[in-house]
């Protein structure tokens, strides 16, 4: 029992981590649902963020300028993305997988060159763990919220911020209400296609953070394909969530507890009224799919608006065809 | 400068494809323009793709392996997208395919090959399209979208794979390897001029998915289905069933591509028997306008894509993640040329801020 508190702590400690890419994805995910569109990419742009800020990071040292070009490379995904599905109205579902093949292919071709070669001290330094006096020492969830890289931190910080954004300026209900119903949206002055621009290249801007968490800080080296499906599992949550940056938080770390878990042990060994049930981790790494359809069918069957999906999801908006 | 976008009338298919076409070799131009910025000739890349994927018997047979599961998948694919419902589970219909036909050839005696591959296909085509209906299920009786119960679901199907590879299915005799035992002689698709005998099935299955749309009472009912629910049902159909034969069939079809993915190249299960040629196939399936012999096309030229791809790996150090890129980069292209297939856009020298207006 002595050492079950501080295993406690340690575990919590790299949920925080684990969920850290997977809160990233979810937020660029759901602004670029909330306006309505559907981008099964983040995988994709995920991983042009994390071989850009890969490589900025290698060549300049500069931890500000490698977090850039990972943000921008994710939005350069998100505009082709947009201009394909916003302008010229494109189906979304096949564009988003497009991004995907895309970006998994972009990555690992820039890639190659660099497996093998490790960050400069200056990067590593930069995104080091940082231990905050006092808060660190809370039992149990102090190390988990105080004692992390100010990657982990930013990203809390940025679901926050998200959420006052969507819920309390006006420029959030004008994203809301464009994901509602552009038409209206329109009519009411509202410019539809620039919102619609503006949250998925931020969203992209996100998901390239989110994959560069991975390349500069959690791994931190090289490797085809970092990302290992948490892209996709980014896309479930926003769904999981139900499109609320808040809800994000507790569903990515609660992902990334389950994948921490099947990161410890390969199989979970419990013993349920006296008889021994061994669990395999590949059931652990099924569950966030598992608990996404569950809430999908749940959210499909309660009629509570708040937690449905944006109503002109999937839609493409064209003024002349209103 | 002002920008007027004016509905086309409709083009005929030939136009249609011309401009199809078209978006592809400006693609390509533009992978060119890439390739030639990041140091190589982009007529040497191409003309080795060319090589690599048709220009030896070897290699095109390794296409045509290639394809084929293509075909199918892309087949399955269209048949759901032809009723507007959007599986992209075709991945994991695949592995549940592979799947049922495994289990048939770990738990039944060794049977003669006639008997015993066709009980592996109907096997496969089973847990395939069992695997599809869940999300029909989910869709018709909640409204649950099937879009992303699909795609849930792949990865679902993936992770069990993966788990009776390392557990209970594991090859006792592979010493240690996690890997499954392979399958006997007899459960393995005989070849036909060199090319198991898959290309003969995606072929006769290409042209069964053809005489449905084109001919059958079904088939009519999916297109009415796909257009409107409530025509459908105004015209005494029953929307439930549709759904769930088409749906039936669409996973049957991605699950016979499992079945014979596992049988002739594999000879096993595997976590990694598809390459993600699951979600390739929407793609190609939605590239082909869901038009059986197009789709044959179109997943041949990816299957040469792929093909040539792995080629320039060994031929010229070029990391077969070009591929990828090419491929992205020609259906970013198409996927935007269909809006130049619907409309006009003229640009108008001089801004007309009232008109705009009045016309908006």
């Amino acid at each position: 029992m002595n050492s079950f508190i501080p295993s406690l702590e340690l575990y919590l400690q790299t949920t925080a981590q684990m969920g850290t890419p997977i809160l990233f994805g979810t937020l660029g995910g759901i602004l670029c649902e909330k306006v309505g569109h559907l981008n099964l990419g983040v995988e994709g742009m995920m991983l042009m963020g994390a071989v850009a800020g890969y490589m900025t990071g290698l060549s300049s040292g500069n931890p500000l300028l490698a977090l850039l070009a990972a943000g921008f490379s994710g939005a350069f995904g998100a505009l082709l993305y947009a201009i394909v599905t916003v302008t010229l109205q494109g189906n979304q579902t096949v564009t988003g997988l497009v991004l995907t093949t895309f970006g998994t292919g972009l990555s690992s071709f820039l890639g190659k060159s660099m497996v093998g070669v490790s960050l400069p001290a200056s990067i590593q330094e930069a995104f080091s763990v940082r231990t905050i006096p006092v808060l660190a020492d809370i039992p149990i969830v102090g190390k988990m919220l105080f004692q992390q890289s100010p990657y982990v931190t930013v990203a809390l910080l940025l679901a926050v911020l998200l959420w006052l954004y969507m819920n309390k300026t006006t420029m959030g209900l004008n994203m809301r209400a464009v994901g509602e119903n552009p038409g209206a949206a329109d009519a009411s002055g509202i410019n539809v296609t620039g919102c619609k621009y503006l949250h998925i290249l931020a969203g992209g801007f996100l998901c390239g953070l989110g994959g560069a968490y991975l390349s500069l800080v959690f791994v931190p080296r090289w490797q085809d394909e970092i990302t290992a499906g948490i892209g996709w599992i980014a896309v479930a949550l926003v769904i999981f969530s139900t499109w609320n940056p808040l809800k994000a938080i507790f569903g990515a770390y609660f992902f990334g507890a389950l994948r921490g878990l099947s990161f410890v042990v390969q199989n979970l060994d419990m013993s349920l009224f006296g008889r021994k049930v061994v669990i395999a981790s590949q059931f652990l790494d099924m569950l966030p799919y598992f608990f996404t359809i569950v809430v999908l069918v749940f959210i499909t069957m309660g009629k509570k608006a708040e937690n449905q999906a944006p109503k002109a999801l999937g839609n493409a908006y064209f003024r002349e065809e209103r | 400068m002002t920008v007027n976008i004016v509905k086309k009338p409709d083009l005929s298919p030939r136009q249609q494809a011309l401009f199809r076409v078209g978006a592809v070799l400006m693609a390509l131009v533009c992978t060119g323009v890439i390739m030639a910025l990041l140091g190589y000739n982009p007529f040497v890349v191409f003309y080795k793709m060319l090589e690599g994927s048709t220009m030896t018997l070897y290699r095109f047979q390794e296409t045509i392996n290639k394809a084929i599961p293509l075909v199918t998948l892309s087949l399955g694919s269209a048949v759901a997208f032809k009723m507007k419902f959007w599986n992209i589970g075709a991945e994991g219909q695949f592995y549940l395919g592979a799947l049922g036909a495994a289990w048939l050839v770990f738990n039944l005696p060794a049977l003669p090959a006639p008997v015993m591959l066709p009980v592996m296909m109907a096997g496969g085509m089973l847990m395939g399209g069992l695997w599809a209906l869940i999300p029909a299920v989910l869709k018709s009786r909640f409204g649950t979208s099937e879009t992303l119960v699909t795609l849930m679901l792949n990865y679902i199907a993936i992770k069990f794979v993966t788990y009776l590879q390392y557990g209970p299915w594991k090859d006792p005799k592979a010493s240690g390897f996690p890997k499954m035992p392979k399958f006997g002689d007899y459960a393995v698709l005989p070849k036909v001029f060199g090319v198991h005998m898959g290309w003969i099935i995606a072929l006769a299955a290409a042209v069964l998915v053809w005489l449905l749309f084109r001919r059958s009472k079904l088939g009519y009912e999916i297109a009415v289905l796909g257009e409107s629910v409530s025509t459908a049902r105004y015209a005494g159909m029953s929307p439930t069933r549709i759904t769930l034969t088409a749906v039936l069939l669409s996973g049957g079809l991605c699950g016979l591509a499992g079945m014979m993915q596992a049988s002739a190249i594999e000879r096993s299960l595997s976590a990694t028997l598809s390459g993600g040629l699951g979600f390739t196939a929407v793609i190609t399936a939605w590239l082909a306008r869901l038009n059986p012999p197009a789709i044959v096309a179109v997943s041949f030229f990816f299957a040469m894509l792929l093909q040539g791809g792995s080629y320039l790996q060994t031929a010229m150090q070029i990391p077969s993640a070009m591929a990828d890129i090419i491929q992205g980069i020609i259906l970013f292209f198409v996927l935007g040329s269909e809006f130049f297939v619907r409309y006009k856009v003229h640009f108008v020298r001089q801004a007309k801020p009232a008109g705009k207006e009045a016309g908006a």
